[in-house]
Protein backbone atom coordinates (compact mmCIF):
# COMPACT_ATOMS: atom_id res chain seq x y z
CA UNK A 1 0.00 0.00 0.00
CA UNK A 2 2.91 2.21 0.72
CA UNK A 3 3.63 2.01 -2.72
CA UNK A 4 0.79 2.86 -4.25
CA UNK A 5 0.41 5.96 -2.08
CA UNK A 6 3.79 7.11 -3.33
CA UNK A 7 2.44 6.55 -6.72
CA UNK A 8 -0.29 9.32 -6.50
CA UNK A 9 2.04 11.13 -4.38
CA UNK A 10 2.59 13.49 -7.21
CA UNK A 11 3.63 16.98 -7.70
CA UNK A 12 0.56 18.57 -7.47
CA UNK A 13 0.19 18.88 -3.69
CA UNK A 14 -0.79 21.96 -3.10
CA UNK A 15 -4.08 21.42 -5.45
CA UNK A 16 -6.89 21.86 -3.12
CA UNK A 17 -8.46 17.86 -2.23
CA UNK A 18 -6.51 16.25 0.75
CA UNK A 19 -8.15 13.17 1.55
CA UNK A 20 -7.30 11.04 3.90
CA UNK A 21 -7.94 7.31 4.32
CA UNK A 22 -7.51 5.50 7.69
CA UNK A 23 -7.44 1.33 7.20
CA UNK A 24 -6.49 -1.57 9.95
CA UNK A 25 -4.16 -3.38 8.13
CA UNK A 26 -4.60 -4.93 4.54
CA UNK A 27 -8.34 -6.43 5.10
CA UNK A 28 -10.22 -6.49 1.77
CA UNK A 29 -12.20 -3.52 3.15
CA UNK A 30 -9.35 -1.52 2.81
CA UNK A 31 -8.31 -2.41 -0.21
CA UNK A 32 -11.42 -1.80 -1.89
CA UNK A 33 -11.63 1.35 -0.60
CA UNK A 34 -8.58 2.21 -1.97
CA UNK A 35 -8.94 1.07 -5.26
CA UNK A 36 -12.44 2.31 -5.49
CA UNK A 37 -11.10 5.79 -3.88
CA UNK A 38 -8.50 6.09 -6.38
CA UNK A 39 -10.66 5.51 -9.45
CA UNK A 40 -12.98 7.99 -8.12
CA UNK A 41 -10.55 10.57 -7.59
CA UNK A 42 -8.93 9.91 -11.04
CA UNK A 43 -12.40 10.55 -12.92
CA UNK A 44 -13.42 13.12 -10.86
CA UNK A 45 -10.48 15.10 -9.60
CA UNK A 46 -7.86 13.71 -12.00
CA UNK A 47 -4.78 15.71 -11.17
CA UNK A 48 -6.43 17.90 -8.14
CA UNK A 49 -5.86 15.63 -5.11
CA UNK A 50 -3.89 13.87 -2.35
CA UNK A 51 -4.28 10.72 -0.58
CA UNK A 52 -2.44 9.87 2.62
CA UNK A 53 -3.59 6.47 3.78
CA UNK A 54 -3.00 5.74 7.30
CA UNK A 55 -2.47 2.29 8.49
CA UNK A 56 -4.16 2.32 12.40
CA UNK A 57 -2.83 -1.16 13.02
CA UNK A 58 0.76 0.66 12.71
CA UNK A 59 -0.08 3.66 14.17
CA UNK A 60 -2.98 3.21 16.42
CA UNK A 61 -2.17 6.79 18.45
CA UNK A 62 -3.46 8.86 15.39
CA UNK A 63 -7.33 7.58 15.52
CA UNK A 64 -7.82 9.72 18.28
CA UNK A 65 -7.40 13.26 15.82
CA UNK A 66 -9.56 12.68 13.55
CA UNK A 67 -12.12 10.90 15.59
CA UNK A 68 -12.05 7.37 14.14
CA UNK A 69 -14.72 5.03 14.68
CA UNK A 70 -15.15 3.20 11.96
CA UNK A 71 -13.02 1.40 9.36
CA UNK A 72 -12.42 2.57 6.07
CA UNK A 73 -13.27 6.03 6.50
CA UNK A 74 -12.31 8.61 4.23
CA UNK A 75 -11.47 12.13 5.78
CA UNK A 76 -11.72 15.20 3.20
CA UNK A 77 -9.20 17.49 5.32
CA UNK A 78 -9.74 20.00 2.65
CA UNK A 79 -11.40 21.64 0.94
CA UNK A 80 -13.20 22.37 4.55
CA UNK A 81 -15.80 21.26 6.15
CA UNK A 82 -14.30 18.27 7.24
CA UNK A 83 -16.33 15.74 5.78
CA UNK A 84 -16.32 11.80 6.58
CA UNK A 85 -17.20 8.86 4.88
CA UNK A 86 -17.42 5.45 6.07
CA UNK A 87 -17.35 2.36 4.06
CA UNK A 88 -15.08 0.69 1.60
CA UNK A 89 -16.32 3.35 -0.75
CA UNK A 90 -18.15 1.12 -3.07
CA UNK A 91 -21.27 3.06 -3.74
CA UNK A 92 -20.08 5.94 -5.65
CA UNK A 93 -22.91 7.96 -5.81
CA UNK A 94 -22.48 8.19 -1.75
CA UNK A 95 -19.26 9.05 -1.88
CA UNK A 96 -19.18 11.50 -4.50
CA UNK A 97 -22.30 13.12 -2.27
CA UNK A 98 -19.93 13.06 0.39
CA UNK A 99 -17.38 14.86 -0.98
CA UNK A 100 -19.34 17.44 -2.26
CA UNK A 101 -19.06 16.49 -5.70
CA UNK A 102 -22.62 16.20 -6.28
CA UNK A 103 -26.13 17.49 -5.12
CA UNK A 104 -27.48 15.47 -1.97
CA UNK B 1 -24.79 -32.31 32.80
CA UNK B 2 -26.23 -29.61 34.51
CA UNK B 3 -25.38 -30.94 37.70
CA UNK B 4 -22.11 -31.31 36.63
CA UNK B 5 -21.95 -28.19 35.76
CA UNK B 6 -23.56 -26.86 39.26
CA UNK B 7 -20.88 -28.49 40.98
CA UNK B 8 -18.57 -26.30 38.50
CA UNK B 9 -19.84 -23.45 39.62
CA UNK B 10 -19.62 -23.82 43.27
CA UNK B 11 -16.19 -25.01 43.20
CA UNK B 12 -15.43 -22.17 41.57
CA UNK B 13 -17.17 -18.83 42.50
CA UNK B 14 -16.88 -15.96 40.37
CA UNK B 15 -14.26 -13.70 40.62
CA UNK B 16 -15.71 -10.28 41.75
CA UNK B 17 -14.19 -6.45 40.75
CA UNK B 18 -15.80 -4.32 43.57
CA UNK B 19 -17.49 -1.18 42.82
CA UNK B 20 -15.94 0.65 45.91
CA UNK B 21 -19.78 2.30 45.58
CA UNK B 22 -21.24 2.31 49.59
CA UNK B 23 -23.05 -0.58 50.00
CA UNK B 24 -23.37 -1.96 46.30
CA UNK B 25 -20.38 -4.50 47.08
CA UNK B 26 -22.22 -5.53 49.75
CA UNK B 27 -25.77 -6.45 47.49
CA UNK B 28 -23.78 -7.78 44.39
CA UNK B 29 -21.60 -10.46 47.57
CA UNK B 30 -18.55 -8.14 46.34
CA UNK B 31 -18.92 -6.33 43.09
CA UNK B 32 -19.48 -6.63 39.43
CA UNK B 33 -18.19 -9.72 37.34
CA UNK B 34 -14.31 -9.39 37.40
CA UNK B 35 -13.58 -9.53 33.41
CA UNK B 36 -16.63 -9.13 32.27
CA UNK B 37 -19.14 -6.53 30.85
CA UNK B 38 -21.66 -5.58 33.00
CA UNK B 39 -24.90 -3.27 31.64
CA UNK B 40 -26.34 0.05 33.46
CA UNK B 41 -29.39 0.48 32.33
CA UNK B 42 -31.43 3.78 33.27
CA UNK B 43 -33.20 6.78 32.33
CA UNK B 44 -31.88 10.76 31.69
CA UNK B 45 -30.23 11.71 34.97
CA UNK B 46 -30.45 8.40 36.77
CA UNK B 47 -27.18 8.75 37.32
CA UNK B 48 -25.80 6.21 35.10
CA UNK B 49 -22.58 8.34 34.08
CA UNK B 50 -21.78 8.54 38.13
CA UNK B 51 -21.92 4.76 38.20
CA UNK B 52 -19.47 4.38 35.05
CA UNK B 53 -17.48 7.27 36.73
CA UNK B 54 -17.34 6.13 40.34
CA UNK B 55 -16.14 2.45 39.15
CA UNK B 56 -13.65 3.33 37.29
CA UNK B 57 -12.07 6.29 40.07
CA UNK B 58 -12.73 4.05 42.48
CA UNK B 59 -11.11 0.99 41.05
CA UNK B 60 -7.72 3.13 40.25
CA UNK B 61 -7.75 4.87 43.26
CA UNK B 62 -8.53 1.94 45.50
CA UNK B 63 -7.83 -1.34 43.88
CA UNK B 64 -5.27 -0.48 41.81
CA UNK B 65 -7.02 -1.10 38.99
CA UNK B 66 -6.63 1.84 35.93
CA UNK B 67 -9.13 2.23 33.60
CA UNK B 68 -10.24 3.88 30.13
CA UNK B 69 -13.26 6.12 29.99
CA UNK B 70 -14.70 6.21 26.57
CA UNK B 71 -17.36 8.88 26.27
CA UNK B 72 -19.52 9.25 23.83
CA UNK B 73 -21.14 12.06 25.18
CA UNK B 74 -19.61 14.43 27.42
CA UNK B 75 -15.86 15.66 26.81
CA UNK B 76 -13.24 15.11 28.80
CA UNK B 77 -13.31 18.54 30.20
CA UNK B 78 -17.07 18.32 30.56
CA UNK B 79 -16.76 14.53 32.48
CA UNK B 80 -14.21 16.68 35.07
CA UNK B 81 -15.91 19.56 35.82
CA UNK B 82 -19.07 17.24 36.65
CA UNK B 83 -17.56 14.91 39.29
CA UNK B 84 -15.27 17.18 40.75
CA UNK B 85 -18.01 18.76 43.18
CA UNK B 86 -17.84 14.36 44.68
CA UNK B 87 -14.23 15.08 45.26
CA UNK B 88 -12.86 13.29 41.78
CA UNK B 89 -10.07 14.74 40.98
CA UNK B 90 -9.72 13.29 37.06
CA UNK B 91 -6.93 15.62 35.94
CA UNK B 92 -4.84 14.27 38.48
CA UNK B 93 -5.62 10.26 37.99
CA UNK B 94 -5.46 11.30 33.91
CA UNK B 95 -1.43 12.92 35.38
CA UNK B 96 -0.75 9.75 37.29
CA UNK B 97 -1.67 7.57 33.88
CA UNK B 98 -4.66 5.59 36.27
CA UNK B 99 -7.28 6.97 33.88
CA UNK B 100 -8.13 8.03 30.17
CA UNK B 101 -10.89 9.35 28.99
CA UNK B 102 -11.39 8.84 25.46
CA UNK B 103 -13.92 11.29 24.30
CA UNK B 104 -15.29 9.70 21.09
CA UNK B 105 -17.25 12.12 18.99
CA UNK B 106 -19.48 10.83 16.12
CA UNK B 107 -21.45 13.92 14.27
CA UNK B 108 -24.18 12.22 12.12
CA UNK B 109 -24.11 15.56 9.99
CA UNK B 110 -20.49 14.95 8.92
CA UNK B 111 -20.34 11.43 8.10
CA UNK B 112 -21.72 10.03 5.36
CA UNK B 113 -21.75 5.81 4.50
CA UNK B 114 -20.95 4.24 1.35
CA UNK B 115 -20.52 0.82 1.54
CA UNK B 116 -19.10 -1.88 4.15
CA UNK B 117 -17.48 -0.92 7.19
CA UNK B 118 -17.01 -2.19 10.90
CA UNK B 119 -16.03 -0.45 13.91
CA UNK B 120 -12.08 -1.29 14.02
CA UNK B 121 -11.46 2.49 14.73
CA UNK B 122 -13.19 2.54 18.17
CA UNK B 123 -11.96 -1.22 18.54
CA UNK B 124 -8.05 -0.10 18.09
CA UNK B 125 -8.59 3.58 20.28
CA UNK B 126 -10.13 1.48 23.15
CA UNK B 127 -7.51 -1.10 22.98
CA UNK B 128 -4.57 1.49 22.53
CA UNK B 129 -6.06 3.43 25.65
CA UNK B 130 -6.24 -0.23 27.30
CA UNK B 131 -2.45 -1.07 26.31
CA UNK B 132 -1.15 2.43 27.37
CA UNK B 133 -1.75 2.30 31.48
CA UNK B 134 -2.72 -1.35 31.62
CA UNK B 135 -6.43 -0.80 32.68
CA UNK B 136 -7.98 -3.12 34.01
CA UNK B 137 -11.57 -1.70 34.04
CA UNK B 138 -13.70 0.21 30.92
CA UNK B 139 -16.70 1.87 30.67
CA UNK B 140 -18.51 2.94 27.88
CA UNK B 141 -20.73 5.64 27.97
CA UNK B 142 -23.53 5.47 26.41
CA UNK B 143 -23.27 2.82 23.35
CA UNK B 144 -26.38 4.28 22.85
CA UNK B 145 -25.19 7.36 21.45
CA UNK B 146 -23.69 5.54 18.27
CA UNK B 147 -27.17 4.50 17.23
CA UNK B 148 -28.22 7.65 16.59
CA UNK B 149 -24.89 8.72 14.39
CA UNK B 150 -24.84 5.24 12.74
CA UNK B 151 -27.86 4.68 10.22
CA UNK B 152 -26.74 1.32 9.97
CA UNK B 153 -27.80 -0.22 12.52
CA UNK B 154 -26.90 -4.09 11.51
CA UNK B 155 -23.63 -3.60 11.22
CA UNK B 156 -23.89 -1.73 14.67
CA UNK B 157 -25.61 -4.27 16.46
CA UNK B 158 -22.86 -7.22 15.44
CA UNK B 159 -20.06 -4.24 15.81
CA UNK B 160 -21.05 -3.66 19.49
CA UNK B 161 -21.60 -8.09 20.20
CA UNK B 162 -18.19 -8.30 19.22
CA UNK B 163 -17.00 -5.27 21.07
CA UNK B 164 -18.62 -6.84 24.37
CA UNK B 165 -16.80 -10.60 23.12
CA UNK B 166 -13.60 -8.02 22.59
CA UNK B 167 -13.60 -6.85 26.05
CA UNK B 168 -14.06 -10.36 27.78
CA UNK B 169 -11.87 -11.47 25.79
CA UNK B 170 -9.48 -8.69 26.84
CA UNK B 171 -10.20 -9.78 30.26
CA UNK B 172 -11.29 -6.03 31.72
CA UNK B 173 -14.10 -5.07 33.63
CA UNK B 174 -16.58 -3.16 31.95
CA UNK B 175 -19.40 -0.96 32.77
CA UNK B 176 -21.59 -0.15 29.63
CA UNK B 177 -24.64 2.06 30.10
CA UNK B 178 -27.57 2.19 28.30
CA UNK B 179 -30.56 4.19 28.06
CA UNK B 180 -34.04 2.35 29.26
CA UNK B 181 -36.43 1.55 27.03
CA UNK B 182 -39.61 0.68 27.06
CA UNK B 183 -41.04 -2.75 27.28
CA UNK B 184 -36.81 -3.59 27.28
CA UNK B 185 -34.35 -3.14 29.50
CA UNK B 186 -32.67 -0.78 26.89
CA UNK B 187 -33.50 1.30 24.24
CA UNK B 188 -31.76 -1.29 21.91
CA UNK B 189 -32.06 -4.10 23.21
CA UNK B 190 -28.21 -4.48 24.27
CA UNK B 191 -29.20 -6.81 27.26
CA UNK B 192 -29.32 -9.34 24.93
CA UNK B 193 -25.94 -8.96 24.41
CA UNK B 194 -24.42 -8.35 27.97
CA UNK B 195 -25.70 -11.43 29.63
CA UNK B 196 -23.61 -11.66 32.62
CA UNK B 197 -24.53 -9.09 34.88
CA UNK B 198 -27.27 -6.13 34.19
CA UNK B 199 -28.06 -3.55 36.84
CA UNK B 200 -31.26 -0.65 36.11
CA UNK B 201 -31.18 2.69 37.91
CA UNK B 202 -34.34 4.28 38.26
CA UNK B 203 -35.26 8.26 39.30
CA UNK B 204 -39.01 8.33 40.55
CA UNK B 205 -41.10 11.15 42.09
CA UNK B 206 -43.68 10.35 44.36
CA UNK B 207 -45.81 12.73 46.45
CA UNK B 208 -42.96 15.51 45.52
CA UNK B 209 -40.13 13.09 46.95
CA UNK B 210 -37.94 12.24 44.61
CA UNK B 211 -36.08 8.58 45.06
CA UNK B 212 -33.46 6.75 43.24
CA UNK B 213 -33.68 2.94 43.37
CA UNK B 214 -31.52 0.62 41.82
CA UNK B 215 -32.07 -2.96 41.17
CA UNK B 216 -29.62 -6.36 40.11
CA UNK B 217 -31.79 -7.56 37.06
CA UNK B 218 -29.42 -10.43 36.29
CA UNK B 219 -26.23 -11.74 37.66
CA UNK B 220 -25.45 -14.77 35.79
CA UNK B 221 -23.32 -16.98 38.53
CA UNK B 222 -23.64 -15.05 41.41
CA UNK B 223 -25.84 -15.06 44.35
CA UNK B 224 -27.09 -11.00 44.85
CA UNK B 225 -30.01 -9.18 46.33
CA UNK B 226 -33.06 -9.04 44.37
CA UNK B 227 -34.65 -6.53 45.83
CA UNK B 228 -34.99 -3.06 44.48
CA UNK B 229 -32.25 -0.68 46.49
CA UNK B 230 -32.73 2.72 48.01
CA UNK B 231 -29.59 4.95 46.54
CA UNK B 232 -28.72 8.20 46.88
CA UNK B 233 -25.96 10.67 45.34
CA UNK B 234 -24.57 12.52 48.02
CA UNK B 235 -21.57 14.33 48.59
CA UNK B 236 -19.42 11.07 48.18
CA UNK B 237 -20.87 9.98 45.24
CA UNK B 238 -23.58 7.08 45.00
CA UNK B 239 -24.51 5.10 48.50
CA UNK B 240 -26.65 2.15 47.98
CA UNK B 241 -28.40 1.35 51.05
CA UNK B 242 -28.75 -2.80 51.72
CA UNK B 243 -31.55 -3.97 53.57
CA UNK B 244 -29.18 -5.38 56.12
CA UNK B 245 -31.95 -6.66 58.65
CA UNK B 246 -31.95 -9.91 55.98
CA UNK B 247 -29.59 -11.68 58.43
CA UNK B 248 -30.80 -11.01 62.49
CA UNK B 249 -27.16 -11.35 63.76
CA UNK B 250 -26.83 -8.41 66.07
CA UNK B 251 -25.32 -9.24 69.45
CA UNK B 252 -28.24 -8.61 72.20
CA UNK B 253 -26.23 -7.11 75.17
CA UNK B 254 -27.58 -7.55 78.55
CA UNK B 255 -26.98 -4.29 80.01
CA UNK B 256 -29.45 -2.00 80.91
CA UNK B 257 -30.45 1.90 80.85
CA UNK B 258 -32.47 4.15 82.72
CA UNK B 259 -35.20 5.50 81.75
CA UNK B 260 -34.36 8.70 83.01
CA UNK B 261 -37.40 8.56 85.30
CA UNK B 262 -37.44 6.33 88.62
CA UNK B 263 -40.85 5.50 88.39
CA UNK B 264 -40.47 4.25 84.80
CA UNK B 265 -37.78 2.42 85.50
CA UNK B 266 -39.75 0.35 88.28
CA UNK B 267 -42.30 -0.51 85.73
CA UNK B 268 -39.47 -1.72 83.81
CA UNK B 269 -38.25 -4.26 86.67
CA UNK B 270 -36.51 -1.34 88.22
CA UNK B 271 -33.74 -1.19 85.85
CA UNK B 272 -34.80 0.74 82.31
CA UNK B 273 -34.80 -0.30 78.92
CA UNK B 274 -32.11 -2.69 77.67
CA UNK B 275 -28.80 -1.46 76.12
CA UNK B 276 -29.07 -1.33 72.24
CA UNK B 277 -32.88 -2.52 72.21
CA UNK B 278 -35.24 -0.58 70.05
CA UNK B 279 -37.79 1.63 72.15
CA UNK B 280 -41.12 3.65 70.57
CA UNK B 281 -43.33 5.75 72.45
CA UNK B 282 -46.25 6.69 70.88
CA UNK B 283 -49.42 9.15 71.89
CA UNK B 284 -51.56 11.95 70.96
CA UNK B 285 -50.32 15.36 70.63
CA UNK B 286 -49.15 16.62 74.15
CA UNK B 287 -48.81 13.54 76.20
CA UNK B 288 -45.29 13.92 76.79
CA UNK B 289 -43.30 12.38 74.18
CA UNK B 290 -40.72 14.82 73.92
CA UNK B 291 -40.38 15.04 77.77
CA UNK B 292 -39.83 11.39 77.87
CA UNK B 293 -37.50 11.44 75.94
CA UNK B 294 -35.43 13.81 76.80
CA UNK B 295 -35.38 12.77 80.55
CA UNK B 296 -34.03 9.77 79.30
CA UNK B 297 -31.26 11.52 76.99
CA UNK B 298 -30.47 13.64 80.12
CA UNK B 299 -30.13 10.71 81.90
CA UNK B 300 -27.69 9.28 79.67
CA UNK B 301 -25.30 12.14 79.18
CA UNK B 302 -25.17 12.32 82.91
CA UNK B 303 -23.51 9.32 82.82
CA UNK B 304 -21.65 10.39 79.91
CA UNK B 305 -23.42 8.32 77.72
CA UNK B 306 -22.96 10.13 74.07
CA UNK B 307 -26.34 10.62 72.45
CA UNK B 308 -27.30 12.30 68.87
CA UNK B 309 -31.27 13.61 69.05
CA UNK B 310 -32.99 14.02 64.96
CA UNK B 311 -35.80 16.82 65.80
CA UNK B 312 -38.23 16.63 62.87
CA UNK B 313 -40.93 18.61 64.17
CA UNK B 314 -39.33 21.22 66.32
CA UNK B 315 -35.77 23.15 66.31
CA UNK B 316 -33.49 21.84 68.68
CA UNK B 317 -33.68 25.84 70.98
CA UNK B 318 -37.37 25.14 71.28
CA UNK B 319 -37.01 21.79 72.73
CA UNK B 320 -34.25 23.17 75.01
CA UNK B 321 -36.35 25.97 76.03
CA UNK B 322 -39.15 23.42 77.01
CA UNK B 323 -37.20 20.60 78.72
CA UNK B 324 -36.08 23.39 81.28
CA UNK B 325 -39.65 23.86 81.99
CA UNK B 326 -40.03 20.80 83.52
CA UNK B 327 -36.56 21.04 84.76
CA UNK B 328 -34.15 18.94 82.59
CA UNK B 329 -31.66 20.95 81.18
CA UNK B 330 -29.96 19.74 78.29
CA UNK B 331 -27.84 22.57 77.21
CA UNK B 332 -24.82 21.89 79.30
CA UNK B 333 -24.76 18.11 77.70
CA UNK B 334 -24.65 19.94 74.44
CA UNK B 335 -22.25 22.27 75.03
CA UNK B 336 -19.99 19.13 76.76
CA UNK B 337 -20.22 17.85 73.07
CA UNK B 338 -22.14 14.35 74.81
CA UNK B 339 -25.50 15.81 73.27
CA UNK B 340 -25.71 16.92 69.28
CA UNK B 341 -29.61 17.98 68.11
CA UNK B 342 -30.18 17.62 64.34
CA UNK B 343 -33.36 19.35 62.94
CA UNK B 344 -34.59 18.93 59.79
CA UNK B 345 -38.07 18.50 58.25
CA UNK B 346 -39.02 14.95 57.20
CA UNK B 347 -40.19 16.47 53.81
CA UNK B 348 -37.17 18.25 52.92
CA UNK B 349 -36.17 15.38 51.25
CA UNK B 350 -36.44 11.57 50.34
CA UNK B 351 -36.45 8.96 53.21
CA UNK B 352 -32.99 7.34 51.65
CA UNK B 353 -31.41 10.72 52.08
CA UNK B 354 -32.46 10.89 55.84
CA UNK B 355 -30.91 7.69 56.22
CA UNK B 356 -27.87 8.43 54.86
CA UNK B 357 -27.88 11.66 57.00
CA UNK B 358 -28.68 9.57 60.04
CA UNK B 359 -26.00 6.85 59.06
CA UNK B 360 -23.54 9.32 58.69
CA UNK B 361 -24.09 11.36 61.63
CA UNK B 362 -23.78 7.84 63.90
CA UNK B 363 -21.02 6.96 62.26
CA UNK B 364 -19.25 10.34 63.02
CA UNK B 365 -20.69 10.98 66.33
CA UNK B 366 -20.47 7.39 67.79
CA UNK B 367 -23.95 7.67 69.73
CA UNK B 368 -24.37 5.14 72.49
CA UNK B 369 -28.09 6.48 72.41
CA UNK B 370 -30.01 8.04 69.11
CA UNK B 371 -33.75 9.76 69.25
CA UNK B 372 -35.68 10.08 66.58
CA UNK B 373 -38.63 12.85 67.34
CA UNK B 374 -41.21 12.31 65.63
CA UNK B 375 -40.77 9.26 63.17
CA UNK B 376 -44.45 10.56 62.39
CA UNK B 377 -43.93 12.74 59.61
CA UNK B 378 -42.03 10.20 57.57
CA UNK B 379 -45.14 8.14 56.93
CA UNK B 380 -46.04 11.54 55.13
CA UNK B 381 -43.00 11.17 52.41
CA UNK B 382 -43.36 7.12 51.33
CA UNK B 383 -45.86 4.63 51.70
CA UNK B 384 -46.20 2.34 54.79
CA UNK B 385 -43.63 -0.37 53.01
CA UNK B 386 -41.14 2.11 52.65
CA UNK B 387 -40.93 4.02 55.79
CA UNK B 388 -41.11 0.49 57.15
CA UNK B 389 -38.22 -0.43 55.31
CA UNK B 390 -36.37 2.33 56.34
CA UNK B 391 -37.24 2.00 59.49
CA UNK B 392 -35.90 -1.21 59.38
CA UNK B 393 -32.58 -0.27 58.26
CA UNK B 394 -32.13 2.05 60.66
CA UNK B 395 -33.21 -0.16 63.68
CA UNK B 396 -30.89 -2.61 61.94
CA UNK B 397 -27.95 -0.44 61.77
CA UNK B 398 -28.61 1.04 65.34
CA UNK B 399 -28.88 -2.24 66.88
CA UNK B 400 -25.24 -3.88 64.63
CA UNK B 401 -23.94 -0.58 66.58
CA UNK B 402 -25.01 -1.34 69.59
CA UNK B 403 -26.60 1.59 70.09
CA UNK B 404 -30.11 2.40 71.85
CA UNK B 405 -32.74 3.72 69.94
CA UNK B 406 -35.81 5.70 70.82
CA UNK B 407 -38.66 6.23 68.71
CA UNK B 408 -41.10 9.11 68.84
CA UNK B 409 -44.88 8.74 67.43
CA UNK B 410 -47.55 10.36 67.68
CA UNK B 411 -50.87 9.20 67.08
CA UNK B 412 -54.36 10.78 66.12
CA UNK B 413 -56.97 11.24 68.75
CA UNK B 414 -59.35 8.20 66.67
CA UNK B 415 -56.59 5.84 67.33
CA UNK B 416 -57.54 5.16 70.43
CA UNK B 417 -55.90 1.85 70.15
CA UNK B 418 -52.33 1.78 69.26
CA UNK B 419 -52.66 -1.03 67.17
CA UNK B 420 -52.49 1.51 64.02
CA UNK B 421 -48.64 1.27 65.06
CA UNK B 422 -48.66 -2.74 64.33
CA UNK B 423 -46.69 -1.41 61.05
CA UNK B 424 -43.48 -1.21 62.68
CA UNK B 425 -44.62 -2.85 66.47
CA UNK B 426 -42.91 -5.78 64.74
CA UNK B 427 -39.71 -4.24 65.33
CA UNK B 428 -39.53 -2.93 68.34
CA UNK B 429 -38.13 -4.23 71.93
CA UNK B 430 -40.10 -1.80 74.11
CA UNK B 431 -43.09 0.82 73.59
CA UNK B 432 -44.59 2.46 75.78
CA UNK B 433 -48.04 4.05 75.11
CA UNK B 434 -49.20 7.54 76.28
CA UNK B 435 -52.41 8.66 76.58
CA UNK B 436 -55.12 11.55 77.95
CA UNK B 437 -57.46 10.02 80.18
CA UNK B 438 -60.42 12.10 81.06
CA UNK B 439 -62.00 10.91 84.65
CA UNK B 440 -63.19 12.80 87.26
CA UNK B 441 -63.49 15.96 85.53
CA UNK B 442 -60.10 16.33 85.00
CA UNK B 443 -57.68 16.06 82.30
CA UNK B 444 -54.72 13.00 83.40
CA UNK B 445 -51.69 12.15 81.29
CA UNK B 446 -51.15 7.92 81.75
CA UNK B 447 -48.74 5.94 80.38
CA UNK B 448 -48.41 2.17 80.22
CA UNK B 449 -46.31 -0.65 79.18
CA UNK B 450 -47.65 -2.19 75.69
CA UNK B 451 -44.71 -4.78 75.66
CA UNK B 452 -41.03 -5.23 77.10
CA UNK B 453 -39.07 -8.18 75.44
CA UNK B 454 -37.25 -10.08 77.47
CA UNK B 455 -38.52 -8.33 80.74
CA UNK B 456 -40.54 -8.61 83.93
CA UNK B 457 -42.70 -5.22 83.17
CA UNK B 458 -45.67 -3.74 85.02
CA UNK B 459 -49.25 -4.26 83.55
CA UNK B 460 -50.64 -1.05 85.04
CA UNK B 461 -51.56 1.95 83.36
CA UNK B 462 -49.35 5.12 85.52
CA UNK B 463 -50.18 8.06 85.86
CA UNK B 464 -47.69 10.65 84.19
CA UNK B 465 -47.14 14.31 85.99
CA UNK B 466 -44.95 16.62 83.91
CA UNK B 467 -44.21 19.05 87.28
CA UNK B 468 -41.39 22.10 87.27
CA UNK B 469 -39.00 20.01 88.68
CA UNK B 470 -38.80 16.68 86.42
CA UNK B 471 -41.42 13.87 85.20
CA UNK B 472 -42.93 11.47 87.65
CA UNK B 473 -44.50 8.04 87.05
CA UNK B 474 -47.00 7.44 89.46
CA UNK B 475 -49.82 4.87 90.49
CA UNK B 476 -53.37 5.95 89.49
CA UNK B 477 -55.53 6.93 92.50
CA UNK B 478 -56.95 3.63 94.10
CA UNK B 479 -60.55 5.56 94.61
CA UNK B 480 -60.75 6.35 91.42
CA UNK B 481 -59.85 2.92 90.09
CA UNK B 482 -62.74 1.18 91.65
CA UNK B 483 -65.67 4.37 90.58
CA UNK B 484 -65.13 4.20 87.23
CA UNK B 485 -63.88 1.30 84.71
CA UNK B 486 -60.89 2.76 82.96
CA UNK B 487 -61.95 3.64 79.51
CA UNK B 488 -58.37 2.44 78.17
CA UNK B 489 -58.93 -1.17 79.32
CA UNK B 490 -62.20 -0.95 77.62
CA UNK B 491 -60.91 0.27 74.71
CA UNK B 492 -58.28 -2.53 74.64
Amino acid sequence: MEKTKRDIHHQRLKKTWELRLYVAGQTPKSIAAFANLKEICEEHLAGEYHIEIIDLLKEPQLAADDQILAIPTLVRKLPEPLRKIIGDLSNTERVLVGLNLREK
Amino acid sequence: MIPEKRKQEQLKPLPKSPTGISGLDEVTGGGLPKGRPSLVAGGPGCGKTLFAMEYLVNGAMEYDEPGVFVAFEETAEELAQNVASLGFDLKELIKQKKLIIEYVKVDRSEIEEAGEYDLEGLFIRLGYAIDSIGAKRVALDTVEFLFAALPNHAILRAELQRLFRWLKAKGVSAVITAERGTGTITRFGLEEYVADCVITLDHRVSEQVSTRRLHIVKYRGSLHGTNEYPFIIGKEGISVLPITSLGLEHHAPLGRVSTGIEGLDDMLGGRGFYRGSSILITGTAGTGKTSLASAFVDAACRRGDRCLYFAFEESTSQIQRNMRSIGIDLTPHVKKGLLQYHSARPTLYGIEMHLVHIYDLVKEHKPDIVVLDPITDFFAIGSSAEVKAAITRIIDFLKTNQVTALFNKANTEEDTVDYSNVDISSLIDAWISLRVLERNGERQRGLFILKARGMAHSNQIRSLHLTDDGIKVAEMNPTAHRTEPDPVRQAL
